[in-house]
């Protein structure tokens, strides 16, 4: 019995580590949807929500409050064990990327090897999610957006995976702490210099993957009504909720990660500066340039028109996909040559 | 060694078979497909308790991510809800009986337990925490399998090219289709016209209308 305690030690340390990551981001992404509402409501020339607590701070509250005593409907021709699993099946990846996220340092929960890749595995399950909504609530518009949902995912993410070689090749790891160190060394150093259009096609891939604005199609209220989450209503809707603004977090940690130097200073190797702002933990750093894209994604809301499918079918696979190839050959040849200062 | 270790591959391996038989049993495809990929995701599992992260996230990324996701696409929009109730069952059992026996009896000459038993592999090392499996696959697909290897990538580039081709339409003379870079190059002036409202005369009198230039299509 004390041989078996003992042996549940690490695993009960680990459950620690993982409330540690799970809580703050949860409390992130409780409050997003308020972010998102109040920046857009600023760009459109309105206040926003204002009434609970100042500023309408305790939105998120009664919003959550609000959802959660609403009755669930099963709709009575759905499949009813698949219509209940979706939202879980959407989350649950969503959260679980998050185990090999470094936040600085060997701050990490699963320092593992195949880190990127592990990534990927995840949010390439997300869309099942959808699928599986779309098909069970046997709704013509859920349907759809299911539909439109999974043809944009499977495309944008063959230009993802593409624009993420790139870094691969660059960083000759899969680990992304490696990766995040081979980028130390001053804000030059950093992977979005020499692979600025892999980053751009890596956002917008990023923006397809969430179904943000303006690649929204999967959700489009004026056509398909709100797409794969029409039938769902109360806590179970939150959760889809929730695993958006999850998702739009973790792609943005990732771009931070992978071209902006993760943790690392911006101000490093700058003589003056660099002394100046080294009290900054680390973490800082990685917050504060998550938050910047998490900002960018809902700026992109409250800027673009949303694309018509087959436009948006020909941006993925005719200019993006193109893009990534020409500059992952370019990349080879950089490496080859071991360009200073990032391939030397 | 863990305890957790045979605790994870008992788990996942009995959900692994119940799986797959389920694939089989289940009348509704979807139903199957969806299990299919409970299959995968246990298989990828089991995989990483081999230490074969590479071939475990792949499996993940490549068939759960895309391959399966395009056959449930597929088996959604076919609408057959269900496969009709047990029909010629009896009149093919004898058939499947025989084609089952032969495929068992072969699979028992090949993998048999003289074959496959404990005893004739060595027990899994488990190896030290420097170890890559994805350094060790990259290493030997490109020295040792480095011909397989490409040759199963122009194999793949031709049925991209092939498939490309077979989808392709030609734009016929008489039909009507979008021309998206027309679409994309048109410009605000060709489509609004700005006029100045006075309550006496018509406003459009002497708003010249630019004709937008009409592109012959062959």
């Amino acid at each position: 019995m004390i041989e078996l305690l003992v042996q549940a030690e690490p695993l009960f340390i680990d459950v620690l580590k993982i409330l540690a990551i799970l809580i703050p981001l949860l409390v992130c992404v409780a409050f997003l949807p308020l972010a998102e509402r109040k920046i857009l409501a600023y760009i459109q020339g309105r206040i926003g929500p204002n009434r609970v607590g100042p500023f309408g701070f305790f939105q998120p509250l009664a919003d959550a409050l609000k959802l959660l005593v609403k009755e669930l409907i099963l709709p009575a021709a759905s499949n009813k064990v698949l219509f209940s699993i979706a939202p879980i099946v959407t989350l649950a990846p969503a959260l679980a990327a998050w185990a090999v996220i470094p936040f600085d340092e060997g701050i990490v929960l699963a320092d593992v090897n195949a880190g990127l890749l592990y990534l990927f595995a995840m949010t390439s399950l997300g869309v099942y999610g959808m699928l599986i909504a779309g098909w069970s609530s046997n709704s013509k518009y859920a349907f759809f957006g299911a539909m439109r949902g999974a043809a944009q995912t499977v495309s944008y993410e063959i230009a993802m995976g593409f624009a993420l070689v790139g870094v691969v090749m660059s960083a000759d790891s899969l680990n992304l702490t490696t990766m995040v160190m081979k980028q130390s060394g001053g804000i030059w150093h950093w992977y979005v210099v020499p692979m600025l259009p892999l980053f751009v096609v890596y956002f917008i891939s990023a923006v397809a993957e969430t179904n943000r604005t303006p690649f929204d199609i999967a959700e489009c209220e004026a056509e398909i009504v709100a797409g794969y989450h029409v039938e769902y209503s109360g806590i179970a809707f939150a959760l889809f909720f929730l695993a958006e603004y999850a998702n739009i977090m973790l792609v943005s940690a990732i771009a931070v990660l992978l071209f902006w130097g993760g943790w690392l200073s911006p101000f490093q190797g700058i003589p003056l500066l660099e002394q100046t702002f080294s009290w900054v933990p680390g973490f800082c750093w990685f917050f504060a340039k998550t938050a910047f894209f998490v900002f960018v994604f809902i700026w992109m809301r409250g800027t673009f028109p949303r694309y018509r499918y087959d436009q948006l079918m020909r941006l993925g696979w005719k200019v993006l996909i193109p893009v990534t190839i020409v500059w992952i050959v370019l990349i080879g040849f950089a490496i080859e040559l071991h360009l200073p200062p990032w391939y030397v | 060694m863990n305890i957790l270790v045979p605790l994870v591959f008992y788990a996942f391996a009995a959900i692994l078979v119940a799986a797959s038989v389920m694939v089989i049993v289940s009348r509704n495809p979807v139903r199957g497909a969806l299990f299919l990929i409970l299959a995968f995701f246990c298989s990828a599992v089991l995989w990483l308790l081999l230490e074969a992260e590479f071939l475990a996230l792949a499996l993940i990324f490549v068939y759960v991510g895309a391959v399966m996701t395009l056959f449930l696409f597929v088996v959604m929009m076919l609408n057959i809800d269900k496969l009709p109730d047990q029909e010629g069952f009896v009149k093919f059992l004898p058939i499947g009986v025989l084609v089952m026996a032969v495929l068992v009896g072969l699979m028992i000459m090949v993998i048999g337990p003289h074959h496959f038993s404990l005893n004739t592999f060595a027990s899994h090392q488990m190896h030290s925490s420097d170890y890559s499996n994805v350094a060790e696959v990259g290493d030997t697909l490109y020295t040792q399998y480095v011909m397989p290897f490409e040759l199963a990538g122009m194999m793949l580039l031709v049925a991209i090219i092939s498939s490309i081709s077979l989808a392709h339409r030609v734009r016929r003379p008489n039909t009507r289709t979008q021309d998206i870079p027309t679409q994309i190059a048109t410009h605000s002036e060709d489509q609004l016209i700005f006029a100045n409202v006075d309550e006496k005369s018509d406003p459009f009198a002497n708003v010249k209308i630019k004709k937008t230039k009409k592109r012959g299509r062959k």
